[in-house]
């Protein structure tokens, strides 16, 4: 098995200066080595910085210090010191990200959506629609649904959505954050299904569950952020 | 000739500016000098850039035929022909192979000139630019940059309104593949009697200060599209006087009934069709 | 191409004294889309105008990566150069259409006047050009032969937009192409804007004070106050963790992000 990512001293914390520059401190010292076709489970109690740590490793937030080297077109790349063109790669074919809700932009159809990941890859408008409808229908989307902006659709709908699109290009690391939350047990165990399948394609995944029965049907090791408190502000 | 004016009105100190001007515009085809227009006993829009440039360039042995819309016996060209008889004192003609300068407004004569003659034409608005570009310091850059993109927006705009190029004269026109010009209002019939013409043809602007050339032999493509190409105006009828098929026809009303004939616009040229002397 | 498309070297511009922007440098590579956002007086607009030599630099240097690969400075460019690169290689979208369109002619002939300065000498080509693209900006083909002056102001922005992309410009600058706009018709231009950005695969630089728009269009943002860069970075991430107080002021003053 290889390595695909490789987080050392990773240091997080927030200064919220509009609060008078106090200072809110998430990690101080992380290690995390990932393989390929792993499945880590973050844990740890809420506010702790399981999500700060996927969106750190995806780029949406600052990394404070340290080094979040991923494995990129065969070559390692630091993501806490690249430029934004180089994240934007990363994100466009290698790190796929599942976030807790769906950032729904008004007007664009569910279909669209879910095939936006493939169209980014080069891959054309008819075959990008095409995986997104199986996708979509796997996860129990109605058709009539497919041509819809989300905005009215319900919150286990939204997540859906959200699913099928972060599995609709395959990628070598995928965040997941919440990924069951708010889903019924028929759709959740189809989605605990996708992951394994997607391990199984040889995708490392980094997740983040609040069911301990969902975290150990797919997670393969279990990384609790408990045990890395920072120091005290 | 009356006493007490220069030859040909004009001082020599003005007549050299503006030869010098005539100079610059034949070195460069097509290209808008300015020049130091002076005021002249007629009011502008009644041809003082053509008076100017002829006044510039007559001698006493020269030969003037002044034509207005083809004719030479209109309010215009009779009063501009009188001015040059009274302050130079030439001989005139309404022929065209005898004159060695003519000046004209609206037309050219449809007799094929020689290289021993000089064609003067009375220009209203030397820019053909400046119906879609108001700004002269624009203009000024587009000529000198060569971007005459938006000329073919307006022969678009005809043809997407009109089904056809609708620009009937002042047809504009490529001089020497470089610069583009307004012919003046001369009836699109006539450009192409323009291109490669054995006579040298100058241009004057009183009101806005210009002038132009065609140096003998230049070539003057008159702007179109590739599937759109340059065509000239026909008529049903001939000439009701001479008969002629391929000379520009003036339509004549007879009556309030809608009575009308079609005649030649070249008096000079129909005439001589005729086979009648002048007058 | 291996280098950037774009690149500002401390382009500083002043009025009087006054400083409109300080010592502004970035980089944009191909296919980035960077917002310059920030207040009014920030000097987001004259840093777009100085970027597209609308307006003279006080001091710095607009370095350019021409189509034949050379990387030159715009100010060494002839006025000849200058100008073909402006309406061949170069896309200027205005808030206000009008500024960007000839609202005399048709539209079809708005969309093929970049074409015919070009050389373009078919005029049924240029007419199914045109045609092509108002259907690419949702506008009906069979308003091809009206004047920009009879559409609505989001009918005449997406005119706009056809105008400058005919020529396939690989940077395009854009001033607040949304405002003025009503909000549906806003959301529909941004979609649209998405779906050519990454269609063509331009490069743009859009200036806007909307935080939405800025979220929606581009990769990157430069967050600027009274002329200087205060905070630059992933789109995301600027907005989504803030470092500086007043990009951190900027985000919590919007109601949604």
């Amino acid at each position: 098995m290889s390595l695909v990512l490789k987080i050392s001293r990773l240091a997080k914390q927030f200064r919220l200066h509009l609060q008078g520059g106090v200072r809110i401190p998430v990690f101080d010292d992380l290690a995390l080595e990932l393989q390929q076709g792993e499945a880590l489970a973050v844990t740890g109690p809420s506010g702790k910085g399981k999500s700060s740590l996927l969106k750190l490793i995806y780029g949406t937030y600052k990394a404070g210090g340290g080094e979040i080297l991923v494995r990129h077109e065969h070559d390692w790349l630091d993501l806490a010191h690249a430029e934004p063109r180089q994240v934007l790669a990363v994100r466009r074919q290698t790190i796929g990200y599942v976030t807790q809700f769906l950032r729904v932009i008004p007007r664009i159809p569910a279909l669209d959506i879910v095939a936006e990941p493939l169209l980014e890859r080069g891959v054309a408008a008819e075959e990008a629609r095409g995986r997104a409808a199986s996708l979509l229908e796997r996860l129990n989307i109605p058709a009539r649904l497919w041509s819809l902006s989300p905005m009215t659709f319900s919150g286990g709908e939204q997540q859906r959505v959200n699913i099928a699109r972060g599995f609709a290009a395959p990628y070598p690391i995928l965040l997941l954050d919440e990924p069951t939350a708010s889903l019924d047990e028929e759709n959740k165990a189809r989605v605990l299904a996708m992951i394994s399948e997607a391990r199984a394609q040889g995708s490392a995944i980094i997740g983040i569950f609040h069911d301990a029965v969902d975290r150990k049907a797919v997670c393969t090791r279990e990384f609790d952020l408990d045990h890395l408190k920072s120091d005290k502000a | 000739m009356t006493t007490g004016y220069n030859f040909a009105y004009l001082n020599e100190q003005t007549k050299r500016m503006i030869r010098r001007a005539l100079l610059k515009a034949v070195a460069i085809p097509g290209y808008q000098v300015p020049f130091a227009s002076r005021e002249m006993p007629m009011p502008y829009g009644w041809g003082t850039g053509g008076v100017q440039v002829t006044a510039s360039i007559l001698t006493p042995e020269d030969t003037l035929k002044v034509i207005d819309q083809g004719a030479d016996d209109t309010t215009n060209a009779v009063s501009i022909r009188k001015f040059f008889v009274r302050t130079a004192g030439i001989a005139t003609t309404e022929e065209t192979a005898k004159a060695s300068i003519i000046q004209t407004r609206h037309r050219v004569p449809e007799t094929a000139l020689s290289e021993n003659q000089i064609l003067v034409y009375q220009v209203p608005i030397p820019e053909p630019l400046r119906f879609l570009e108001p700004r002269e310091t624009e203009t000024r850059k587009m000529h000198a940059l060569e971007e005459y993109g938006i000329m073919h927006v307006k022969l678009y705009e005809d043809i997407a309104r009109h089904g056809h190029i609708a620009t009937s004269y002042a047809y504009p026109a490529k001089v020497n593949g470089r610069y583009v010009f307004d012919p003046s209002p001369i009836p699109k019939f006539d450009n192409p009697k323009l291109d490669n013409c054995a006579a040298l043809q100058l241009f004057g602007a009183g009101r806005e200060k210009r002038i132009y050339a065609l140096p003998p032999y230049t070539e003057v493509k008159s702007l179109d599209f590739e599937d759109h190409p340059f065509s000239v105006q026909k008529w049903d009828e001939p000439c009701a006087l001479c008969g002629s098929r391929d000379t520009y026809l003036d339509e004549i009303i007879l009556d309030d009934k809608g009575k009308r004939m079609f005649v030649c616009s070249d008096t000079d040229h129909c005439r001589k069709a005729r086979g009648e002397e002048a007058a | 191409m291996t280098g950037p498309l774009l690149a500002a070297d401390n382009i500083s511009k002043f009025y009087d004294g006054r400083v409109a922007c300080d010592k502004v440098s970035f980089e944009l590579w191909p296919g980035e889309v960077l917002a310059v956002v920030g207040e009014s007086g920030s000097g987001k607009t004259t840093l777009l105008k100085c970027l597209s030599m609308q307006i003279a630099l006080s001091s710095g240097r607009v370095l350019y990566s021409l189509r034949d690969g050379r990387m030159e400075s715009l100010a060494d460019l002839s006025e000849a150069e200058r100008r073909f690169l402006m309406r061949t290689d170069w896309g200027f979208v205005h808030q206000d259409p009008r500024e960007g369109l000839r609202m005399g002619v048709s539209a079809g002939a708005n969309v093929g006047e970049r074409l015919m300065a070009v050389g373009e000498r078919h005029y049924g080509r240029i007419r199914d050009t045109a045609l092509d693209w108002l259907d690419r900006v949702e506008i009906a083909g069979d308003r091809i032969d009206d004047s920009p002056r009879h559409y609505s102001g989001g009918m005449r922005q997406r005119l706009q937009i056809a105008r400058n992309l005919v020529t396939a410009p690989r940077l395009v600058f854009m001033d607040e192409p949304t405002g003025g706009l009503d909000v549906s018709v806003q959301a529909r231009l941004l979609d649209l804007l998405r779906g050519l950005v990454r269609s063509l695969g331009l490069s743009v630089i859009i200036v806007t004070h909307d935080l939405a728009v800025a979220r929606l269009l581009s990769t990157r943002i430069l967050v600027m106050q009274q002329g200087k860069v205060i905070e630059t970075g992933l789109t995301d991430q600027v907005l989504e963790d803030p470092q500086a107080p007043y990009t951190q002021l900027l985000v919590s003053s919007v109601l949604q992000v």
